[in-house]
């Protein structure tokens, strides 16, 4: 059990699940590489949990192939793919002790009393559950819990490792604390890591790549900056992020709002049901004067202003389109110039920040 | 009170009487609620059993002497009593286990609306008479019944089996009975093992078997073990099935006090055997809880 062991990259091509005449995956194809964090995101029922469950073994697809490193494991039963693995439920046995609960793969795999309590004692210091081995898991807190599943997954060092919306169980400031330190972790453990949740700002904050699910399919994989700031539709741009969209025309490619045509650095992506301008409200410039002639003019009417704490959201009624949300800050650079409800105010919406997408990825 | 100790503002101290009043006002209307289930307690259950149980210190003359004691213990045919109502309830037991635990599992596994169908087919024979199963055990297993009927006519024997009016018989007719004691504490156990947990084995490396022995199983023993002591304890001190099916040639420590009432009517005689029935699954309960550790499983 050294550190011999190399991750794997996993190779999904064309998995297919149907459950009656629903499918759960629709020829779904994903390479993941040696070491990534690769986060499945999407609204439930979309088909993350499926496919995840493929992935452990769990539940068998109808058609495709799953392959870590070189060898397919498709008909691989779990118990024999070597994964690693962490429940939303944590899943920890009740009747253990915290250190027979970290050991347990290793008991399975016939690893020495010694070693295994070695083991179990350097993977729950991993975890900074040092000296908790003797607990009872009835006596610990939701986040020692998670931090045990996590030891538990971990101390066999798998090449591999599954977690089914580990956090989603924890209260906001506990699970933000250990997206970061997962993320942490991650760096540190030598392992691939497949990780489904359904919160946006959790996929942002902890992966490399991002695979957006939706309706069994992948709609979109990259890193979380490109996802942000370039959706490939406008189901991705909407689900990732705060936004506020307007339909707009496209034509010999360039897209008009109202009448007037809209500067974007980057190409409009081809698609079905027409075309959407996705605005982050934070993207937005607040102008004193005149809009500069480089940017889209949003300017339009103050129809209110909501204090929020660490922003400010202004709600501005777009001459012609439609509302408008733009976020500042709620220091005082941002609030210098802010006009008050019912006046005007100049909006910029620079090219590099404007997103158009299709209704539909093709 | 202690709880308005520390207190030194005169604001903090308002109203303390008149809600230390509402607190014993509360204290006795619950108390009150309670006297009619504790008196019928008393009254029912306590009072005869003390009474019985006071019996068997007195002799047919009325004296007070430990005979009835002494009688049990020295006496072949009263020991005999004891290892045959023993040994019945092993049996029992451990035949209920082997059918209950397979039973509960599939049932467990199985999605709501089907298990509660099949549920059904546990609990109509629980609710349904004793005494109306047992002679419909008799129906089936005597010499001409239709069991032995049916597999002489089909070839598999040549001779009606014996399977009524004997020990067999017995067992057959009380495990039937004793079966939803064990079923119902042990499939609710089950039921509520979270089947992540199993997976979680399976996912780290534990093969289905012995995912099921090393996490399943002891998840499903708190259950196992009611259900085990029901069946036990109920079996030690059951009188029709083993009257009926046995036909006189099994005799039951129930069978015994009955007959030591109705035949000799020595009452002292029986009550002896009565106190001693009911130390005897007092005992069971107590050594159960010992090895088993009944309070550590059911962990809060």
């Amino acid at each position: 059990m050294s550190s011999a062991t190399q991750s794997l990259p996993i190779e999904i091509s064309s998995l297919c699940k149907a459950y009656g005449s629903v499918k759960a995956l629709d020829d779904v194809s994903l390479n993941i590489a040696a070491g990534e964090f690769l986060t499945l995101l999407g609204p439930s029922g979309s088909g993350k949990t499926t496919l995840l469950m493929a992935l452990a073994g769990f539940s068998r697809p109808d058609s495709g192939s799953i392959r870590f490193g070189d060898q397919e494991v498709i008909a691989t039963p779990p118990h024999k793919r070597g994964l690693g693995m962490v429940f939303q439920s944590y899943a920890l046995f009740p009747f253990m002790t915290v250190a027979e609960n970290v050991a347990y793969p290793l008991k399975i795999r016939g690893v020495s009393k010694s070693d295994q309590k070695t083991h179990a004692e350097r993977a729950l210091d991993t975890v900074q559950l040092g000296g908790y081995g003797d607990r009872r898991i009835t006596q610990l807190s939701g986040g020692q819990r998670q931090r045990v599943a996590l030891a538990r997954a971990m101390v066999f060092e798998p090449q591999i490792i599954l977690m089914d919306e580990p956090l989603s169980a924890l209260d906001k400031q506990l699970r933000e604390h250990m997206q970061i330190e997962l993320k942490a972790l991650h760096q540190k453990l030598d392992a691939t890591v497949v990780y489904v949740t359904h919160d946006q700002r959790e996929a942002l904050t902890m992966s490399d790549r991002i695979a957006v699910v939706n309706h069994g399919r992948i709609e979109q994989v990259e890193t979380p900056e490109r996802l942000y700031r370039q959706p490939s539709s406008f189901f991705v741009a909407d689900f990732v992020g705060e936004s506020v969209s307007l339909p707009v025309k496209v034509a010999n490619d360039t897209a008009q709002l109202g009448e007037r045509a809209l500067k974007s650095d980057s190409p409009i992506a081809q698609g079905s049901g027409g075309h959407r301008l996705v605005i982050r409200p934070e993207l937005l410039e607040v102008t004193s004067g005149a809009v500069p002639e480089t940017a889209n003019d949003l300017s339009g009417h103050v129809h209110d202003i909501i204090y929020q704490g660490d922003s400010v959201l202004v709600i501005v009624q777009h001459d012609s389109a439609g509302q408008i949300n733009v976020r500042v800050p709620a220091n005082r650079a941002g609030q210098t110039g802010l006009p008050s409800k019912g006046e005007r105010i100049g909006l910029a919406l620079h090219p590099e920040d404007t997103i158009i997408v299709p209704e539909h990825a093709s | 009170m202690s709880a308005v100790e520390g207190y030194e503002s005169a604001e903090a101290l308002q109203n303390v009487s008149t809600l230390k009043s509402e607190n014993h006002r509360e204290r006795r209307t619950f108390l009150g609620l309670s006297m009619p289930a504790v008196l019928v307690v008393l009254v029912v259950v306590f009072l005869p059993v003390l009474w019985l149980s006071s019996l068997s210190f007195f002799n047919a003359a009325g004296e007070l002497s430990s005979e009835n004691y002494a009688r049990i213990f020295k006496s072949e045919l009263y020991l005999r009593t004891f290892v045959v109502t023993f040994q019945i309830s092993v049996a029992v037991t451990v035949i209920c286990v082997l059918v209950g635990y397979p039973l509960c599992y599939w049932l467990a596994r199985m999605s709501d609306r089907n298990a509660a169908i099949l549920m059904v087919f546990v609990l109509v024979p629980f609710w349904t008479s004793v005494l109306v199963r047992t002679y419909a055990w008799l129906v089936l297993l005597q010499r001409n019944g239709i069991i032995n009927e049916s597999m002489i006519s089909m070839g598999i024997i040549d001779e009606p089996l014996q399977l009524a009016h004997n020990l067999t018989g017995s067992i057959i007719g009380m495990v039937h009975i004793m079966l939803p004691f064990l079923v119902l504490p042990l499939y609710a156990t089950m039921r509520s093992v979270d089947t992540d947990l199993v997976r979680a084995a399976v996912g780290l490396g534990s093969s289905p078997r012995g995912a099921f022995w090393r996490v399943f199983f002891p998840m499903s023993l708190p259950g196992l073990f009611a259900g085990i002591v029901l069946v036990f304890i109920l079996s030690l001190g059951f009188f029709v099935t083993p009257a009926l099916l046995g036909g006189g040639r099994v005799q039951m420590l129930a069978q015994r006090i009955e007959s030591t009432i109705t035949i000799y009517s020595n009452w002292g005689a029986a009550s002896a055997l009565g106190v001693v029935l009911l130390l005897m699954a007092l005992l069971m309960i107590w050594l159960m809880n010992r090895v088993f550790g009944l309070d550590k499983l059911f962990m809060r």
